[in-house]
């Protein structure tokens, strides 16, 4: 089984972001970086099926630039094969153009399963798996969180509003994974180690044409600054009437 | 002038809130360039039955496809037939929705079409031949505006974001027919689990009762569940603390990493209002807050907070709305 992970570099998200001097990007200066934790359960989940089939391949792929080989080596040091670095000056925002170089480098590959995160939470768009998939001509199974593979075929559920779908499909296959299908592993100390000496392939991205693109940056707008109405249950009364009389909602 | 399209989702031959929400947001786009709105729906046969409701939404066009290939959602066959009406109809504009659903479709669609995609959008305009919306990105901490070059200019609304207006049209049915065969999909859903019927879920519900590790356990939950039903238009949802603990199911589970609702009320039971959680409800209209700590961060986006227990407080709360309800 030859399976490929997509993995992006993403900031951590728990601090307050500023915005860069030419409006359109975000000051990087003190963020921490790692990988997106959805490409972690996306590596985790391609680890366990090579695992269980005793045999197989899983081979790391990252678009960005030179410190995105960082997010690949993490995915060897889980334990990941070989890694390939597709180069770029930044990573676009437009999740199309990103599609397009995983996708030229996906084609000809002869990979029974590519995974991909459902999101990453910087663009927060949710594009780039399934847009491969179409280009690559797989079958797509976007936020798995409960995945079966046996002789060819797949078994996947998938999380709806309120609602659940198992899904039936073929591979080869596009998987994008949900949180919920696993528990990412920690690299352990031999597996960094390791990891060091794994083959990393580095090649200029070929970047589709941008057709979505940030114009401005903003803070969003403050919420009013919140009001503690009262304590207890004796504060019930004066929000059923702030509900239908300010807020309006009742 | 410019026409837009609308896909129309529906589950289990429904149409959902998510179709209200883009035919309206369609038509304000329309109106704007005195185009026309069509709608899309597809389903097992009867599915235009549901034209009429889209028409009153301001459909000038409803597009059924009835086929029992589409019985069940059916990405493959679906985006194929989406891509062929855009291209067919020449749209400046095809409007989707950042559901479970429209998550899944619209990048397809817009591969097909080679064209690029935007989703969780909360706000649109359509500006002589410029397309720019706002999309939240770094969790709801940045809002960046972006310019859409491609055309057709493909994007996917936040649910929620748009509140479905009726604005009746003649909405004219056409049938259409499906690309290929729909039954030879490669992915199939085999079955559909809903949870209970007639129940609403997150992306239906004006009002989202949300439940956080302050209630203790899972069968705690009932209580959150009883303030639902006394609304009676109510989902419920819950904390990433929650669902890891199996309290509820992943599905329920709002922010970074789950559901980004925004609706009308949004009540956080024993939620501390960690930033992942808040990233998926903050846009909410109004936020009502119960927390035994006064220092919770919930507290600085609720507009109004109760500093109390919830084993005290919901069961007041419950039967106060029952009474309000009543009254009403
Ligand atoms: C990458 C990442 C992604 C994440 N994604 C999400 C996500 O999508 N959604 C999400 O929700 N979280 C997410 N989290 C987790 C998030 O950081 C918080 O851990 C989580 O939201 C906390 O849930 P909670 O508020 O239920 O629990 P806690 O933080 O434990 O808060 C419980 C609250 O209940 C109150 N309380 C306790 N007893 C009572 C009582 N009797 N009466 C009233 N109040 C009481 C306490 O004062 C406390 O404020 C994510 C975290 C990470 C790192
Ligand atoms: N620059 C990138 N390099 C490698 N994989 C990426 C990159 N950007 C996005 N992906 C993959 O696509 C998924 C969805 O990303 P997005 O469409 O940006 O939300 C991520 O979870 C990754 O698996």
């Amino acid at each position: 089984m030859k399976i490929a992970v997509c993995v992006k570099r993403v900031a951590d998200m728990d601090v307050r972001f500023r915005i860069a001097q030419d409006g359109t990007s975000l000051d990087e200066a003190g963020l921490k970086f790692d990988i997106n934790d959805f490409d972690a359960w996306a590596v985790e989940a391609a680890l366990q099926l090579k695992e269980k089939a005793g045999q197989g391949e899983v081979v790391a792929i990252s678009l960005g630039p030179d410190n995105v080989q960082e997010t690949i080596r993490k995915a060897l040091s889980m334990g990941a094969d070989r890694g390939i670095h597709l180069k770029a000056d930044k990573i676009p925002f437009d999740g199309s153009a990103i599609a397009s170089a995983i996708a030229a480098e996906l084609k000809d590959g002869g990979y029974d399963l590519v995974f991909f995160g459902k999101l990453s939470p910087d663009s927060a768009n949710g594009v780039v798996g399934t847009v491969v998939a179409e280009k690559i001509g797989y079958a797509c199974v976007t936020a798995v969180s409960r995945l079966e593979i046996a002789d060819g075929k797949g078994k996947a559920k998938r999380e709806l509003e309120g609602a659940q779908e198992i899904v039936e499909f073929s591979l080869p296959a596009v998987i994008t994974v949900d949180e919920g299908l696993n528990t990412a592993r920690y690299p352990s100390l031999k597996g960094i180690m390791a990891a060091k000496k794994k083959p990393l392939e580095s090649k200029p991205a070929q970047l589709g044409e941008v057709q979505i693109e940030i114009a401005a940056l903003e803070m969003p707008p403050e919420r009013a600054a919140g009001k503690i109405i009262g304590e207890g249950a004796a504060a019930v009364p004066e929000l059923i009437r702030l509900l239908s009389t300010e807020a309006k909602v009742l | 002038m410019a026409n837009i399209f609308a896909f129309a989702e529906s589950r289990n031959g429904k149409t959902r809130k998510a179709a209200l929400e883009t035919v309206t947001a369609a038509r304000s786009l329309a109106d704007s360039t005195g185009g026309e709105v069509h709608a899309l729906i597809a389903g097992a046969a009867g599915i235009s039955g549901n034209a009429a409701t889209l028409g009153s939404y301001g459909a000038d066009v409803v597009h059924a496809a009835e086929h029992p290939g589409f019985e069940k959602y059916n990405a493959e066959a679906l985006a194929e037939l989406c891509a062929a009406r855009i291209r067919e109809g020449g749209y400046r504009v095809a409007v989707f929705s950042t559901s479970a659903q429209g998550r899944d479709l619209a990048p397809r669609v817009a591969a097909k079409l080679g064209v690029g995609i935007v989703t969780d959008v909360t706000e649109f305009k359509l500006d002589g031949d410029n397309v720019t919306v706002k999309h939240p990105i770094n969790i709801g901490k940045v809002i960046a505006t972006v310019r859409i070059k491609s055309n057709p200019a493909l994007f996917a609304i936040r649910s929620g974001v748009v509140t479905p207006a009726q604005n009746a049209k003649a909405g004219r049915v056409e049938q259409v027919q499906p690309v290929g065969d729909p039954s030879s999909s490669r992915v199939k859903v085999t079955e559909l689990i809903e949870g209970g019927s007639g129940k609403l879920d997150l992306a239906e519900a004006p009002v989202v009762i949300a439940g956080g590790r302050g209630l203790k356990t899972a069968e705690n939950f009932k209580l959150v569940e009883d303030l639902a039903a006394a609304f009676g238009n109510a989902a419920v949802g819950a904390t990433r603390a929650v669902t890891d603990d199996g309290w509820r199911p992943h599905s329920d589970q709002i922010g970074q990493t789950g559901r980004l609702v925004s609706p009308d009320l949004y009540i956080a039971v024993g939620i501390s209002g960690a930033v992942q959680h808040l990233a998926g409800m903050r846009t909410s209209r109004t936020i009502v807050a119960i927390n035994k700590d006064k220092d919770a961060p919930i507290f600085k986006v609720a507009d109004y907070g109760i500093v109390g227990d919830v084993f005290e407080v919901l069961p007041v709360l419950t039967e106060a709305i029952s009474e309000a309800r009543k009254s009403h």
